[in-house]
């Protein structure tokens, strides 16, 4: 069958109808599983495998905010290679390079069934060529926490890398060896999972600020390290110096100062990207020369956002990941720089921070003439990354920008149709590149509002034909019909699947 | 009259091809210093074909041809004089290779049948072309100085310095050689791109001793060479402020906010409004 977008989707699936059919519908929640474990501290791997009879089929789940520094989810992949174990399934919050030890398990069959809201290098790479044997679910970070309270993610161990606990089970991320922030994704996991293992190299006799609660912590793993902290910071967390990124990133500042939106009280998110935080960068250039305030950012959170909390430009930052080290010294010790879960963050059916958004800054890999936008694969089809919070967000906020060069390595970012629905057009309001802003003809009112503006903005299909005049027209990529994955989005319908190559 | 002149390396695909998005006034594609000899004919043939199909909206373009002491400037100017472009850069520039280059280009407009005369910007790299930048700055074609600060101080064997005090000389003298020919003076480059700081101060040094114009190596540097270059704020609210007053007295000379104000101070008022009209800055809606 098609969706709404007019993307197959495959009979096992909902199709996606409107990115605001959420509001017709209950929330449906299982209930919160406590334990009635006392002593939970365990030293082995195999013993808490034993211990909990992790067997053939289960579901696993870990998040992922150690990123690329992150050790845990290669520890449990071990363990299940050396049992052997077949027919499983994982949950992480996301998948990143360091993860490449659990190709091996894809193309043993131990591994048959992955559910993220992200996935880049090796595994990606793997899925993208059909390995995975059944396919893949690229979730939302809205949508994960959403499919965990409502019981169509059932999971059965919880395995929650905690850099700071204690032997009751009681953990944060705000110090110790690896601390990496806020465990926002996590917190879902830790409510409705059926079992769950806290696993630490950083065992205290008492953790006071709790993220993780021991009444629902059934096991405390103690191990030799999580993972390297220091790699939680990637290059996509740092200011851009690319001259055509901060061009866009200025114009972007300024479309929104000309707009209105950089106003006393304002809120903010900008998605991890040098260009997008550029755009912060501008944006507070603004709000300094027109003392003005901004009432909270959200989201992955850097240090450049913790300088302006310190500085008191904003008053508070509501924090679901802490994106580099500096956000992670804040988030332990400044009372308004605030960790939120995953649901709190995005849940579209929880009282979440992206409704209270005024505006957001997105990146793409694509964006059609519908204005919708790919941030999952390539233009050549392999899977490069995930919604993470984008199609969350874009709900959200009163006004999403999307941030992207026209043209990358002689391709063209703009196209007739996107390779993978990520984020619905409707919710996408307006892209600014380095040749042109084009206006989502939906916003009427922001067309009308820039009309004074001297900014070059243009159609869709005139930024379109921009593109063709400097690169020529793109040979079509060919894509076979199996099926390796599907995009769903954040209420749990499929608004795109994803093709082998 | 030029602000800011970006250097884009001609062998450089992806740089020429983003060249249109840029706020300089003007762009100098180098055939010279930043092509590598075995790069030489292929640059030349990439700037061919790319001034075939650029938009760059009426912006200058410059070339920065190959010195006259070697064989390739004679194959850059014939490959590259065109309609397309609009200012030759000459290297190591002394006043017998200006009188030579228009004779040459003299004869390529002809032969071409080009609409346009090409201009001239020297650039003084040399102690001999800065002993005799007057007679340089006197040339018809040429319409702007650049100094090389780099090959400059090395021809005077003297290290270069964040401070600048050993291009103090070149930099007075050349400015008041193109002032006297009412001529662009162009400062040499700020290398360290990543000092956007340095970049102010440097370009502040160079704007105070006469200079209206710097290049730039890297695109990141335009935004603070134009905001340096163009009048301020308070400049433009003071000039025309004093025209106006000028208009109403149509005397002289006369009195304004308790400072005499006469002829000179009138006609710098006039060149700082025309120049904010220029670049758009114009406030007051005038």
């Amino acid at each position: 069958m098609r969706n709404s977008l007019g993307r197959f989707v495959s009979e096992d699936f909902r199709p996606f109808v409107a990115s605001n059919a959420y509001t017709n519908k209950e929330r449906i929640r299982i209930p919160e599983k406590k334990t009635t474990n006392v002593n939970k501290v365990i030293s082995s791997l195999r013993e808490v495998f034993d211990r909990l009879n992790i067997s053939d089929g289960m579901t696993l789940s870990f998040h992922h905010h150690l990123r690329d520094g992150d050790r845990v989810l290669n520890l449990v992949a071990a363990e299940i290679k050396r049992r052997n174990l077949k027919n499983m399934v994982l949950a992480p919050s996301s998948i990143f390079p360091c993860h490449s030890s659990l190709v091996e398990l894809i193309e043993n069959k131990n591994v048959v069934k992955i559910y993220t809201n992200y996935v880049n290098g090796a595994v990606a790479d793997a899925i993208s060529q059909g390995k995975l044997e059944k396919p893949l679910v690229m979730m939302t970070h809205g949508g994960r926490p959403q499919a965990i309270e409502s019981g169509y993610l059932k999971i059965d161990v919880a395995f929650i890398a905690c850099p700071n606990a204690d032997s009751e089970g009681n953990g944060n991320g705000f110090a110790g060896p690896n601390a990496c922030g806020s465990l926002g994704y996590s917190i879902s996991d830790m409510l409705y999972a059926d079992k769950k293992v806290v696993v630490t190299d950083h065992l205290v006799s008492k953790v006071s600020k709790r993220e993780i609660k021991s009444e629902y912590i059934d096991y405390v793993l103690q191990v030799d390290s999580i993972g390297d902290a220091q790699k939680i910071v990637s290059g996509t967390t740092k200011i851009t110096k690319d001259p055509i990124g901060l061009m866009i990133a200025k114009e972007a500042a300024r479309f929104l100062d000309s707009a209105g939106y950089i106003q006393n009280g304002f809120s903010m998110q900008t998605g991890a990207g040098g260009t997008s935080l550029a755009v912060a960068h501008f944006v507070k250039e603004i709000m300094m020369k027109n003392n003005i305030k901004a009432s909270f950012a959200s989201g992955g959170i850097t240090g450049y956002f913790t300088s302006m909390l310190a500085e008191g430009l904003v008053d508070r930052l509501f924090d679901v990941q802490s994106f580099d080290l500096e956000a992670v010294k804040s988030i332990g010790k400044n009372k308004n720089h605030i960790a939120i879960s995953a649901s709190e963050y995005a849940n579209p059916y929880d009282d979440n921070i992206v409704n209270k958004l005024d505006f957001v800054i997105l990146g793409a890999t694509e964006v059609d003439l519908d204005f919708n936008v790919n941030v999952t694969t390539s233009s050549l089809g392999n899977i490069i990354g995930g919604s993470g919070g984008h199609a969350d967000t874009a709900h959200g906020a009163k006004l999403t920008m999307i941030v992207t060069p026209l043209i990358k390595s002689r391709i063209p970012i703009v196209k007739e149709k996107v390779t993978t629905i990520t984020t619905p057009g409707s919710d996408v309001d307006v892209i600014v590149t380095e040749r042109g802003i084009a206006i989502n003809p939906l916003r009427k009112d922001l067309i009308e509002k820039m009309k004074s503006s001297n900014m070059d903005i243009v159609s869709i299909e005139e930024l379109l034909q921009r593109a063709h005049r400097i690169t020529g027209i793109p040979a079509k990529i060919q894509f076979s019909k199996d099926i390796v994955g599907v995009v769903m989005y954040r209420d749990g319908t499929i608004i795109d699947t994803i093709y082998r190559k | 009259m030029r602000r800011s002149c970006l250097f884009i390396p001609s062998s450089n695909p992806g740089m020429l091809q983003s060249a249109d998005i840029y706020p300089f006034d003007a762009v100098i594609f180098d055939l010279e210093d930043a092509v590598t000899m075995s790069e030489k004919e292929s640059a030349r043939e990439l700037l061919k074909n790319f001034l075939s199909i650029a938009n760059l909206k009426q912006k200058e373009i410059m070339i920065r041809i190959n010195s006259l002491d070697n064989d390739l400037a004679m194959l850059d100017l014939d490959d590259i004089v065109s309609d397309e472009i609009d200012t030759i850069m000459l290297p190591k520039a002394r006043v017998s290779d200006i009188v030579y280059l228009d004779k040459v280009l003299r004869q390529i407009e002809e032969k071409k049948q080009m609409t346009k005369k090409i201009n001239i910007v020297p650039i003084i790299e040399l102690a001999s072309s800065l002993l005799e930048v007057e007679k340089i700055a006197a040339e018809k074609r040429v319409n702007g100085i650049l100094l090389g600060a780099e090959d400059l101080t090395s021809d005077m064997e003297v290290s270069r310095t964040e401070e600048g005090k050993e291009i103090f000389y070149p930099r007075a003298r050349i400015a008041m050689a193109c002032k006297a020919f009412k001529i662009d003076a162009i400062d040499t480059p700020y290398t360290n791109v990543n000092n956007l700081e340095g970049l102010e101060k440097d370009s502040l040094v160079a704007k105070e001793l006469g200079f209206n114009a710097k290049a730039c190596i890297h695109p990141n540097q335009i935004d603070v060479i134009n905001r340096i270059f163009s009048p301020t704020e308070k400049e433009i609210l003071r000039a025309q402020k004093i025209v106006a007053a000028y208009e109403q007295e149509k005397k002289g000379a006369f009195s304004l906010d308790g400072k005499m104000i006469d002829k000179p101070i009138i006609e710098r008022s006039l060149k700082i409004i025309a120049k904010a009209k220029k670049n758009r800055f114009v406030i007051g809606g005038k």
